[in-house]
């Protein structure tokens, strides 16, 4: 495919608005294959205006005259518009928008076109992978073997290639557990607390059905990690479905682990919304804060009703008690709800920042990111296809990586010293899982990432955060180690929306001070404010 | 003390007001003639001042004993269970004595003695000068002057003596005004704004009814729509009972939020304030603000108003000015609003913790304006209920004076400034925002529930570690490196001074090596600096899961439950 073909425009001439914080940009404006480009001519700063078309969430046109308006919503929240000299070409460039943002080819997106000085390709992609974080584990405790029963990702397409298993459980038994699990996805090691001697694992959801099947290698493999751990170890089922959707689960092949048929393990409910409700609560959350006018009451009233702030302590609660389990318990964890990939990794991932001192360094959290969500397979091209501007009925959407990152964000907040990172890695993460020059985030999972070559062809994302410029965004200057377990509180009156504290404008020099405009509820350098209206 | 009849009981248990595992404190419960003292096994004290009660409840007899729930003032809500049922009637009957006082001469001030003598007593209440405020503020000038018209009370018992007025405002011009306005309060200068081009006021007055248009010339009219002391106090009252819920959840937590009215509340106040100072600010217009009294809603928003356009009043000093200016002179009345006294119930009204809402509202937008930090508005909270320095009994100056409040009380400025350290805003100074008119956002989501305040003694609800220490320990090596920087250099200057051949010696080059005895001094003071830091890890505030409601639903680990939990929140147990 030529991209060529879907430009229908040369150059233009147009007016960039930002929002009311910044000054509006004029200059030439023109389309390439992944950007949209401002040069406001060399002696402007900055002297290049650039967006990548994948950022593009929705775009609206409106002609008048002869001149036109085409108006941004981006993946990262914010909202652009553009006054453009001449009807045709506003046209031209909203059509050229729009099919260029919506390409769904992996392999002629911009990563892998992306070659930035300084960077060589290949460089981090070797950073994280499990053999890593298995070397950790081995250091504590022989109870668990590195296993590459997954090589040819024929046991899991969503698995990476080796796995982190009990020992005493040989490669065709989990071949069988894989039969018996959603997605393949048996049980494996998701993080060893070495205080404690107990693990948390993750898996999909045991395919019981209707008939109450059951895996006597399923059932080896959980009783072996019990014991592993210690003489008399008891387990808890995380489950994240209440008991009537696992129960209703099993009319459609899936189901929950039978209470006798795991011995010691004790099955625990707790019901997180994944999916198309997460996504709606996502929208409407963004929608209720566009609003800059509505009362007190309305805006109250709406923060209520989208249930954001619900999901995000329902989240938060449920990780603590998957970590209490662990350290004040004794108990291992295995966590999984119908597939395994959405609400598994977010209280999987959450359970270790609140454990794991190491978790909560810079390099600690990318490694949790790169093994807990990438690899372990949160399908980031499906979930991250729409953000919440989008009009497009959602399919597979679904801002769970979001919720991980907010969640973290409140622990931040509640333990401001203890995290290595602070919000601009959080942000900066966010972007860009939605939209990224880099390939880190590409594709659903490790099968996927290999057949497109992501690792060879472009640029990890991991390398590109490492220059000393993007460092001193990144990093929390009040860091201190910290080596306890963090416990956060997840009552409402502790939380609070993400809403981030712009800096204040240096350019202005008035002596009126007005506060930034605190924007969306995400630190956005650009205002949520609807520059249309 | 003849209303007390138990002075000490023990076995009571104390409940965590959030827990829902029934977790208790066991200890002692003591009464004394001022306090109730709960000191628990780990030898912990709970010091609660009668004054601070709002109201003591008896529960139904359980079977561990009978529940004895006190809600305060300060927003702090305690839960016993003493095990005797006489006991706890005695203590009841006690508090419900203790707590509501008939006599000014029997509130805390007048007996609290903090040793100081007559003259240091004096020095603390001349502290805050308000002819000097006056004076800093420009007046009297060409336009403004003193008017001794009040001076006995006469023309209005509720103002100062001291009252600036219009020059060309003759005496007959005064009184008639007087009697045209509610309890006599005429428009008088509240502040008045000095800046290079133009001179503004606010000033003040009561109204019941408004001024028809027709005669007052170039004047505009602006309705705020602030509600009234009733309205303020059941918003409040709705708002404690959602925050004080059991195991709320976030629904029911922002619907409760929505129909107590308060954040729409603490928004029109703001909004008011702004819509003064941007008329000050911007039109160079003068504002008479008034409300029925003058002594609530106009309060609030001439002193917000003047906070956002004066940033002398942004200082700790200028902040106690203000109250002593804006509050405590025209007559707020903080004995009736906070209820000293068991008067009126009607007249009880948080007029002025909404103030104090509206300006912590104000240091989260611009961190880097005030000087004082949250802790400070916390603390001055505390004493408008707490009775212990005379500056809040009482209800207009007449009264205070009548009281001989500064002979026989002392004032709680001296103290704060005394303990100013605790109360500095570490990231105070930006130039920009030191000097700046303040303007705010008030778009509906920058209001945020103020859970310091109605969470204050709720700990298991807060961040578990502060930035705040961290910062001033900072600022302080800062300072400390700066001087060595000074010395270093002022060193070096001497030297090249003396070696006139400008040779750079060996010995010059040694003096800034780490050897030197100004630099090992500061590697020193770094490692003492940032002890402190692991003392702020070592005792993470309610950082132990069993604080927390994590296993609401986990039935099964309430039997597990260690033998001995760390009863004192805060100690967090060593993972590693």
């Amino acid at each position: 495919m030529e991209f060529a073909e879907l430009i229908r425009t040369g150059q233009a001439q147009a007016e960039l608005l930002r929002g009311p914080e910044e000054p509006p940009l004029r200059g030439t404006l023109c389309i390439t294959g992944h950007h949209l480009m401002l040069s406001p001519g060399p002696q402007a700063t900055p002297d290049l205006w650039l967006l990548l078309l994948r950022n593009v969430d929705s775009i609206e046109k409106r002609v008048a005259g002869d001149s036109g308006t085409i108006t941004l919503r981006c993946k990262d929240l914010r909202v652009l518009q553009l006054d453009i000299e001449g009807v045709e070409a506003t046209l031209d460039i909203a059509r050229s928008i729009e099919a260029l943002s919506s390409l769904e080819s992996v392999i002629t997106s911009f990563p892998f076109f992306y070659r930035p000085k300084g960077l060589r390709l290949g460089d981090a992609w070797h950073f994280h992978p499990p053999e890593c974080y298995y070397k950790r584990v081995a250091r504590e405790t022989n109870a668990w073997r590195l296993s590459e029963a997954n090589e040819d990702f024929s046991l899991c397409p969503s698995y990476p290639r080796a796995v982190i298993v009990p020992r005493a459980v040989d490669d065709s038994a989990l071949a069988r557990s894989a039969r018996f699990r959603q997605g393949g996805r048996f049980p494996v090691l998701s993080y060893y607390h070495a205080p404690s001697g107990t693990v948390l694992l993750r898996a999909g959801q045991p395919l019981t059905g209707p008939q109450k099947r059951r895996c006597s290698e399923d059932e080896d493999l959980l009783r072996a990690v019990l014991a592993g751990a210690r003489p008399g170890a008891r387990g808890f089922i995380v489950d994240t479905r209440s008991p009537q959707a696992a129960k209703q689960a099993r009319m459609t092949g899936g189901g929950t682990e039978a209470k006798a048929a795991y011995p010691g393990w004790k099955r625990l409910h707790r019901p997180l919304e994944t999916g198309r409700p997460l996504q709606e609560s996502f929208v409407r959350l963004v929608e209720a804060c566009g609003d800059l006018e509505q009362s007190m009451d309305r805006w109250l009233n709406r923060l209520e009703s989208c249930r954001w702030l619900s999901h995000v302590k329902e989240t938060l609660s449920t990780a603590c008690l998957a970590a209490q389990s662990m350290e004040q318990e004794g108990a291992c964890v295995l966590v999984h709800g119908a597939e395994g990939t959405d609400s598994t990794l977010l209280i999987t991932s959450l359970a270790q920042l609140i454990l794991d001192p190491l978790s909560r360094t810079m390099a600690g959290f990318q490694e949790l990111i790169e093994r807990e969500w990438i690899q372990a397979g949160h399908p980031f091209q499906l979930r991250c296809a729409h953000s919440a501007f989008s009009h497009a009925r959602p399919k597979h959407e679904a801002p769970t990586f979001l919720l991980f990152l907010d969640c973290v964000w409140q622990l931040g907040r509640q333990f401001p010293l203890s995290l290595e990172f602070g919000e601009g890695m959080l942000l900066a993460l966010f972007d860009h899982a939605y939209a990224s020059p880099f390939g880190t985030f590409l594709c659903n999972n490790e099968k996927e990432r290999c057949l497109c070559e992501v690792r060879t062809r472009t640029h990890s994302l991991w390398s590109g955060l490492s220059q000393p410029k993007e460092q001193r965004k990144l990093r929390n200057p009040l860091y201190v180690p910290n080596p306890l377990a963090i416990w956060p509180s997840a009552e409402p009156q502790s939380l609070r929306l993400w809403q981030g504290d712009p800096p204040p404008p240096p350019w202005r020099s008035s002596r009126l001070c007005s506060a930034s405009l605190p924007v969306l509820f995400l630190l956005r350098p650009v205002s949520a404010r609807d520059p249309s209206t | 003390m003849e209303h007390i009849r138990t002075t000490k009981v023990e076995q009571v248990k104390l409940l965590d007001r959030f827990s829902t595992s029934n977790k208790s404190l066991t200890g002692t419960l003591y009464l004394t003639a001022t306090h109730l003292l709960f000191i628990d096994a780990h030898q912990k004290e709970t010091w609660i001042l009668h004054h601070h009660i709002a109201s003591v409840e008896k529960l139904a007899l359980t079977t561990s004993g009978c529940p004895l729930v006190i809600q305060c003032k300060n927003f702090r809500t305690v839960h016993f269970i003493v095990p005797r049922e006489r006991d706890c009637h005695d203590i009841y009957n006690s508090l419900l004595q203790l707590s509501k006082q008939a006599k000014y001469e029997d509130l805390y001030a007048f007996s609290y003695n903090p040793k100081q003598n007559d003259a240091e007593r004096l020095r603390g209440w001349e502290l805050i000068d308000l002819a000097e405020e006056y004076k800093r503020m420009g007046v009297p000038n060409s336009n403004w002057q003193l008017s001794d018209a009040n001076r006995d009370y006469k023309i209005c018992e509720t103002y100062p003596r001291e009252l600036y007025v219009p020059r060309i405002a003759s005496k007959p011009i005064i009184v008639g005004s007087s009697k045209f306005r509610s309890k006599g309060r005429f428009p008088v200068l509240s502040y008045y704004h000095q800046s290079k081009e133009l001179n503004a006021m606010a000033n003040r007055a009561a109204g019941k009814g408004y001024e028809n248009e027709d005669n007052y010339s170039n004047i505009r009219f602006q309705f705020v729509g602030i509600e009234n002391i009733h309205v303020m106090r059941s918003s409040l009252q709705k708002l404690l009972e959602v925050n004080g819920t059991k195991g709320l959840s976030v629904n029911d937590f922002y619907s409760g939020l929505e129909s107590s009215g308060w954040l729409r509340h603490i928004k029109a106040v703001m909004d008011a304030a702004i819509f003064l100072a941007k008329a000050i600010e911007a039109e160079s217009a003068s504002v008479l603000v008034h409300c029925s009294d003058g002594w609530d809603r106009t309060s609030q928003v001439c002193s917000l108003g003047s906070l956002l356009l004066d940033p002398y009043y942004r200082t700790i000093r200028g902040f106690m000015v203000l109250i002593e200016k804006d509050w405590i002179s025209f007559g707020h009345k903080f004995s009736e609003r906070c209820g000293h006294l068991d008067g009126d119930p009607k007249e009880v009204s948080p007029v002025f913790t909404q103030f104090l809402e509206c300006v912590w509202h104000l240091t989260e937008q611009f961190p880097q304006a005030f000087e004082f930090n949250e802790a400070f508005l916390l603390q001055i909270h505390e004493h408008i209920h707490s009775c212990q320095f005379g500056n809040f009994i009482g209800n207009c100056q007449k009264e205070r004076e009548e009281l001989k409040l500064k002979e026989k009380t002392y004032s709680l400025w001296p103290f704060l400034l005394d303990d100013q350290k605790k109360y500095l805003n570490p990231l105070y100074g930006s130039q920009s925002q030191k000097s700046a008119v303040l303007e705010p956002n008030t778009v509906s989501f920058n209001f945020k529930f103020w859970r310091n305040m109605y969470h204050q003694f709720d700990r298991t609800l807060h961040p578990r570690q502060s930035v705040f220490n961290i910062i001033m320990n900072m600022n302080e090596q800062n300072k400390q490196l700066e001087k060595d920087i000074k010395d270093l250099e002022s060193q070096i200057k001497q030297r090249k001074n003396k070696q006139t051949d400008g040779i750079l010696s060996k010995e010059l080059l040694n003096s800034v090596r780490p050897e030197s005895p100004a630099l090992k001094a500061t590697l020193s003071l770094k490692e003492q600096a940032l002890l402190p830091v692991n003392d702020v890890l070592r005792t993470i505030e309610g950082s132990s899961p069993a604080d927390n409601r994590y296993s609401e639903y986990a039935d099964e680990f309430s039997k597990a439950e260690p033998a001995v939990v760390s009863l004192e929140y805060g100690v967090a147990r060593m993972t590693c």
